[in-house]
């Protein structure tokens, strides 16, 4: 069936899609209850966040707008410690929209919500004017348990960082299939429950948590350099990327520390603790081929830069001073 | 053997010499390389009109713009040239204006466009060097194979020796090129041969991963070094140090290709003017298949104080120029240098902190 604007319509075909696509998939006890708002049980210190997907191809190599909107919301909520549990999620359908489509990137949706342990309680339904589209916002809610202390700004000279995995599968995985790359690499896309949960039940003691989502690597690290007033230095050999994603970034002239993940983080933590934090983290699903990538360094004891900066040691010694990602990372000429 | 490249560079103690790279590519590797900061500072690496989309011409712009404007017209080309300003415009903000503009990464892909849209004009932005026209070549067999009337080229492609000549005539300070790794493997290291004599100048062909920098930037330097006892013996200064994948001569078959689409005409490099016989153009008999490409000389700065030209020629580094970090950065560039993730200035605006 192709989506008319009569599904936005609020009339009989709009519940006919919320009975036959949206309830059915997402099935929850809160759900179920149909009223105007979801009453949730809950209480503490409550994270809250919200963001919106857009990506094109809906569907691509590994994922979909399903499993990626549930990630990127999930994920936010564990980089502050919490443990989410409550999803929303609003459907902006344009006309033309195929509902086989729009039910299986909800079956998606709500396999990729029971993984990262979410209930969707809520949701909402638009159609407009297009060409088949579909955007999605997810809003997340989830509980900071007692004692978790996590912040961009809360770095200290002495942490090391560990990347959980390989750099640019997400970005590479999107824009070859834009691009109709033929290639095997597909998306990270994967909630972080797992390896968060993980961490906390083994206590360590984690100072800042990020995912590596737009801007890639650098752009994140840049800005925790900065908000945190430290110098923060990379060893490039240690950074793992995948052969096929360096072939795929020195085809079209990207940079791995430049592409988006949907399934990464870099997690700091004192020295002391990082034997700790790498097998929890190796343990937990997507996280085997976690490592530590570099150091963060008080400004004044650094062996190079000065506050903010954020430096890579090149494979041949060569020292490169990284910036956030400037403009959007279009593929070069040759 | 890198160790000791390596420890020579780092060392260098004779005199004070200057490389210029002649490759988009170059430029990019040996920034993300760091090779700068641990090579002796009397080995100064340069970036010269390297990056193909950087060299294109306001007026080629324009004209691209112009078409994708026109009624039932479509403008597909390569990413980077979404961004360099025309007179008054780039591509991205024109298509945010209405003007149809389809980025894509193979110009293969448009004969599929061209295919399933027959009511489209399509014409496609062919900027390039001698690496990237073989691709034209392939694109135009296609059409003609296909019989396609609604896809043509509008181009702007270049070619090397001419502009070393240009800028070996016009006294740049320059004591070696790095020859580009990319254009010799369709080109072959002979064809640096005449201007190596000409100018008694040395050439060296490298490759782009860290270690094959390090390996060709030694190979030149210690050329250099050499020089007149090189010369005295009749060698000639070009060395190969990228074999595994360039050749004395090239790629033949390709080059014919080129030869039998294309023939040799003035063209406009951005900032730097008309060097006569550096362009190449659609031969008269495929003149149909021609989007306009010829006389697009129309060269105006969007910014009076850039200077991009002066980069360009190794005159100046990008921090001399007035613009640079301030006014002019990757969001919001001045001029060509700073467009493509390949020019010289977004380069050094990256690495500015070194």
């Amino acid at each position: 069936m192709i989506v008319t604007m009569a599904h936005g319509s609020g009339g009989a075909a709009t519940s006919e899609l919320i009975r036959d696509i949206f309830a059915r998939s997402f099935d929850n006890d809160v759900l179920n209850e149909m009223e105007d708002s979801a009453v949730v049980p809950g209480s503490g210190r409550i994270a809250v966040t919200t963001d919106s997907f857009v990506v094109t191809p809906i569907e691509y190599p590994g994922g979909d707008i399903g499993r990626l909107c549930v990630c990127g919301t999930v994920n936010d909520l564990l980089m502050r410690g919490a443990v989410p549990k409550y999803l929303t999620c609003g459907f902006i359908l344009q006309e033309g929209a195929d509902t086989e489509v729009l039910k299986r990137i909800v079956e998606s949706m709500a396999a990729t919500a029971r993984e990262a342990g979410v209930k969707v309680v809520a949701g909402d339904t638009k159609v407009i004017e297009g060409n088949g589209g579909m955007l999605i916002n997810t809003a997340g809610v989830g509980f900071v348990p007692e004692g978790i202390e996590v912040s961009a700004k809360s770095l200290k000279p002495g942490d090391v960082l560990i990347l959980s995995g390989d750099l640019g599968d997400h970005h590479a995985a999107i824009l070859g299939s834009r691009l109709s790359i033929s290639n095997d690499i597909v998306s990270d896309n994967a909630p972080l429950t797992e390896m968060v949960g993980n961490l906390q039940a083994d206590k360590v003691n984690v100072h800042t948590m990020r995912d590596v989502t737009r801007g890639g690597l650098a752009t994140v690290l840049k800005e925790l350099a900065a908000s945190s007033g430290v110098v923060i230095a990379l060893e490039e050999d240690k950074i793992p990327v995948k052969q096929s994603v360096k072939d795929f970034c020195g085809l079209l002239g990207l940079d791995p520390l430049y592409m988006g993940n949907e399934g990464k983080m870099i997690a700091a933590v004192p020295r002391a603790e990082a034997e700790k934090a790498l097998s929890a983290i190796r343990r937990a699903a997507y996280g085997e081929k976690a490592v530590v990538i570099g150091e963060v360094y008080d400004p004044a004891s650094a062996p190079a830069g000065k506050a903010g900066d954020l430096l890579l040691t090149t494979p041949i010694g060569g020292i490169r001073q990284l910036d956030v990602l400037q403009g959007e990372g279009l593929p070069r000429i040759c | 053997m890198i160790e000791q490249y390596m420890k020579y560079l780092k060392e260098y103690d004779g005199a004070p010499v200057t490389l210029m790279e002649v490759c988009g590519s170059h430029t990019a590797a040996i920034a993300k390389s760091g090779i700068k900061t641990v090579i002796s500072p009397k080995i100064r690496l340069v970036s010269g009109p390297g990056c193909p989309v950087c060299v294109s011409p306001s007026g080629y712009v324009d004209q691209l713009i112009h078409l994708a404007l026109e009624e039932g017209a479509t403008i597909t080309t390569f990413g980077d040239l979404m961004r360099i300003p025309g007179s008054k415009y780039t591509l991205n903000e024109i298509k945010g204006q209405g003007g149809k503009v389809e980025m894509v990464y193979s110009p293969m892909d448009v004969i599929r466009l061209a295919k399933e849209h027959p009511q489209t004009r399509y014409v496609f932005g062919a900027v390039g060097f001698e690496t990237t026209i073989p691709v034209y070549t392939v694109l135009l067999d296609a059409v003609i194979a296909e019989k396609l009337t609604n896809l043509q080229i509008l181009t702007a492609l270049k070619c090397m020796p001419p502009v070393i000549d240009w800028l070996c005539e016009g006294g740049a300070k320059i004591d070696a090129f790095i020859a580009p790794g990319h254009v010799s493997v369709i080109t072959g290291s002979d064809y640096y041969i005449p201007l190596a004599k000409k100018y008694r100048i040395p050439f060296g062909i490298t490759g782009f991963q860290p270690k094959e920098l390090v390996a060709g930037i030694y190979g030149i330097v210690r050329m250099l070094e050499k020089k007149e006892e090189l010369l005295a013996q009749g060698e000639v200064l070009v060395k190969n140090f990228y074999p595994s994948v360039v050749t004395p001569q090239g790629n033949e078959k390709a080059l014919a290709k080129i030869n039998g689409y294309f023939e040799p005409g003035p063209a406009v490099w951005r900032g730097m003017g008309n060097i006569p016989d550096s362009g190449l153009y659609l031969r008269p008999e495929y003149a149909a298949y021609d989007a306009g490409s010829r006389g697009l000389d129309d060269d105006r700065k969007i910014n009076q104080a850039c200077r991009c030209d002066q980069v360009l020629m190794g005159k100046i580094s990008s921090k001399e120029c007035p613009l640079f970090a301030r006014v002019c950065s990757p969001l919001s560039p001045q001029g060509a240098c700073m467009v493509s993730s390949e020019g010289s200035c977004y380069q050094n605006y990256l690495n500015r902190g070194n």
